[in-house]
């Protein structure tokens, strides 16, 4: 008998119609991974880039070599931690709000993906550099951005230090390490391994954080960072969020028949891991773990972030046209925030009442910046910044032709 | 042309220790035109290298690295393998000073050998200028004599913004007239060809008048400077031939007062027709100069059909064809 070619088209556990099913993923349990030396190589990454570093356990412990391993994180460093989250949640929210009534163009949330960023982020040290994609404006939060500035951004008012040039959530620091966001998908990976390689030859001790969705890894950018990574040993960390859904398009059409985009990095020759992106503390520990390593020089690593995107892909997409609505409810590995408090609470760090009030706490302060942000302009009350500004740093010096044009405009 | 790019290299190699060259072939070996030989000797590995075969890698690289206070200078082997780094070109290094409002900037060089007429076929003939020429941001830069291209290319890695830099291949061993069959000529017997040694730059956005003349404006860069004067000797017509050298920003001021002075205007150029760099010359010269045009605008360019192999003199711009168009233009 022969067989036929048959061309496979990999679909979500389920749709709309159906209940959630996560039964395929394997969660292994907490606390079961060494912590691999500095110089880890591709070859015995194997368990660490198959499994799934995971320090907080069903019951809320911190378990095993990666508990260890941040031991001297004290409480007061993640109830740090905690309100990070908090805050990006409410932040969002809020301008998810704001965005309904019509006060800014766009926006995009990052619930359920808190602890990535906001874990992360505090690992780094000044002169670090995020290349981050929309989705990271966590690592604003656990930077200490100012809020109003954050807000000011996303309103395109007087408060935006792009003067409204970009897209909303499409910040820009250098001073908060976080490096001009495209929105083209996939670009700024390999950029991130040209500034590490700039860091490496001029020796100043800082290194570079690319970032990317699991949907993008498919972008010719991913690869060709990895392989650059490979090929001259930067310090750079290839950050992986893998929260199941490119808009509408399941992991599976960017994953193929591989089991784990950290997986993947392997065959580059980059050590990776996969970790439980909804812990906060195995993020912040296998951040400590690369950012250690890529300092001392031991090279690139990838590290893929395996969480769930809650929110819709932005204000401009319904995810209820292509997975159950449920569905988050249901995501195995829980909710970030709901796991490090109860965490705090099980070691006495913590309690359901102080949590309750942080939270009220959090959001009246949240609230009260977004008015004083809102007063200098939305979109339902701008205060237009000049339109000359779009001539502004198109060259570092206006070329005639510009400012014929600027002339033309009438400025 | 070779031994004028390389030496510009060498400047600012020395001078600043920020540039760096990089690129397929460029390291060990000095690139398959020679332009980087002896570079990585000179400079050690850290400055100059070999990199994978991927375009998008070698400006995506580029781009982080000038964002982050380097120089880099790099190298697309042909100008027909940069299309897989346009997206890293045109969304990413033309825009980062812009979109972060000032925060980062983008000083990178791409040098790619352009244009044809050494029997390449279609993948190392092309002459994409106007793709580039379409983006805000980016600077675009053509040199025609071996003294301009190491003057322009220390004022490309100067620059604080990106540049591309299109090396016209055909003349990168001396000046071509059109005639394929004749004897080659060197830079040695050429004036052009007479390179100072250490740093100097000609500033980007300057045309340079290769012929005085008052019958004609005739517009054009790289190897059709030559082609064009050729033809223009041939008719014996009196033709300003203007070298624009600077694709993006244009000389406008040069280009006005030419054909304010002459009230004719022939651009040529190998790249394809329609929407080509010709389009907007042309486009610019009738908005700005029309009440002294005496006749309209035309041009010779290769045509809208890919680029031959074995019928590559019959694509080329030929002196033939610009003399056609010269009287053309002068009769009307």
């Amino acid at each position: 008998m022969t067989e036929t070619p048959k061309l496979t088209f990999p679909h979500p556990p389920a749709r709309p119609d159906q209940s959630p099913d996560f039964s395929a993923i394997e969660v292994p349990e907490a606390g079961i991974l060494d912590v691999p030396p500095l110089d880890l190589t591709s070859i015995d990454a194997r368990p660490y880039a198959n499994g799934m570093v995971r320090v907080l356990n069903d019951a809320g412990e911190a378990v095993g070599p990666w508990a260890d391993y941040i031991a001297d994180i004290d409480a007061e460093a993640l109830l740090q931690g905690l309100r990070d989250m908090m805050t990006m949640r409410v932040i969002d929210q809020r301008l998810l709000n704001a965005q309904r009534q019509g006060k800014t163009s766009f926006y995009l949330q990052c619930t359920g993906e808190e602890a990535i960023g906001c874990g992360f982020q505090r690992q780094l040290s000044k002169g670090d550099m995020n290349f981050p994609t929309y989705r990271q404006q966590s690592l604003l939060i656990a930077a200490g951005y100012p809020l109003e500035v954050l807000m000011g951004q996303v309103y395109s008012n007087q408060l935006d230090p792009l003067e409204g040039r970009q897209l909303p959530v499409l910040h820009s620091s250098r001073d908060y390490g976080y490096f001009s966001i495209s929105g083209n998908l996939g670009t700024q990976y390999i950029q991130a391994v040209g500034w590490a390689m700039a860091n490496a030859l001029s020796g100043d001790g800082t290194i570079a954080a690319a970032w990317i969705g699991d949907g993008a890894t498919a972008s010719n950018d991913f690869h060709s960072a990895l392989l650059c990574a490979s090929v001259y040993q930067p310090p750079v960390i290839l950050n992986i969020v893998n929260n199941q859904w490119a808009i509408s398009t399941y992991t599976g059409v960017a994953s193929g028949m591989a089991r784990t985009y950290a997986a993947r990095a392997r065959g580059y020759g980059v050590p990776a891991l996969r970790v439980d992106g909804n812990d906060y503390l195995a993020v912040a520990a296998v951040s400590r773990w690369a950012v250690a390593r890529t300092r001392a020089g031991h090279g690139p690593v990838a590290i893929e972030w395996f969480t769930y995107r809650v929110a819709a892909h932005s204000t401009s997409d319904d995810p209820s046209a292509y997975r159950p609505k449920d569905e988050a409810l249901a995501w195995p590995l829980g909710d970030p925030i709901t796991r490090l408090k109860d965490h705090l609470v099980l070691t006495g760090q913590w309690s359901e009442e102080r949590h309750t009030q942080a939270e009220a706490q959090i959001r009246d302060e949240i609230i009260a910046l977004q008015r004083k942000v809102e007063a200098e302009g939305t979109f339902v009350n701008p205060k237009p910044i000049s339109p000359a500004t779009i001539f502004k740093g198109v060259y570092a010096e206006m070329p005639p032709h510009l400012r014929r044009q600027r002339q033309e405009m009438g400025y | 042309m070779i031994e004028a790019l390389r030496d510009a290299m060498d400047v600012m190699l020395d001078r600043d220790p920020k540039v760096l060259i990089f690129g397929e072939d460029v390291g060990y070996f000095g690139g398959v035109f020679r332009c980087t030989a002896g570079l990585q000797k000179k400079y050690g590995e850290e400055r100059v290298f070999d990199t994978p075969i991927n375009e998008s890698a070698i400006v995506g690289m580029a781009v982080g690295m000038a964002a982050q206070g380097m120089r880099p200078c790099v190298e697309v082997q042909f100008a027909d393998y940069v299309f897989p780094a346009y997206d890293q070109i045109t969304q990413e290094a033309a825009r980062i000073r812009h979109r972060s409002n000032q925060m980062f900037s983008c000083p990178l060089v791409v040098r790619m050998p352009t244009g044809g007429g050494i029997f390449g076929g279609q993948t190392h003939s092309q002459s994409p200028e106007s793709l580039f020429t379409h983006v805000a941001g980016l600077k675009v830069v053509l040199p025609s004599t071996p003294y301009d291209a190491k003057g322009l290319l220390i004022a490309a890695i100067e620059d604080p913004d990106p540049v591309i830099f299109l090396e016209p291949k055909r003349i990168y061993n001396g000046p071509f007239y059109g005639n394929h069959t004749g004897k080659s000529v060197t830079w040695a017997s050429h004036p052009g060809g007479e390179v100072p040694e250490g740093h100097y730059s000609i500033p980007i956005g300057k045309a340079d008048i290769r012929r005085e003349g008052t019958a004609v404006t005739v517009l054009a860069y790289g190897t059709m400077v030559y082609v064009a004067d050729a033809a223009v000797e041939q008719t014996g017509i009196d033709a300003e031939i203007i070298d624009l050298r600077s694709l993006l920003p244009l000389d406008v001021d040069t280009i006005r007062a030419s054909v304010e002075k002459t009230g004719r205007c022939l651009v040529v150029h190998e790249a394809t027709r329609t929407s080509g760099l010709g389009a907007e010359l042309i486009a610019e010269v009738q908005e700005s100069c029309f009440w002294h045009l005496h006749a309209p605008i035309l041009r010779v360019t290769g045509w809208d059909a890919p680029y031959p192999h074995a019928a590559e003199w019959d694509y080329f711009p030929s002196p033939a064809r610009i003399t056609r168009a010269l009287h053309q233009v002068m009769e009307a």
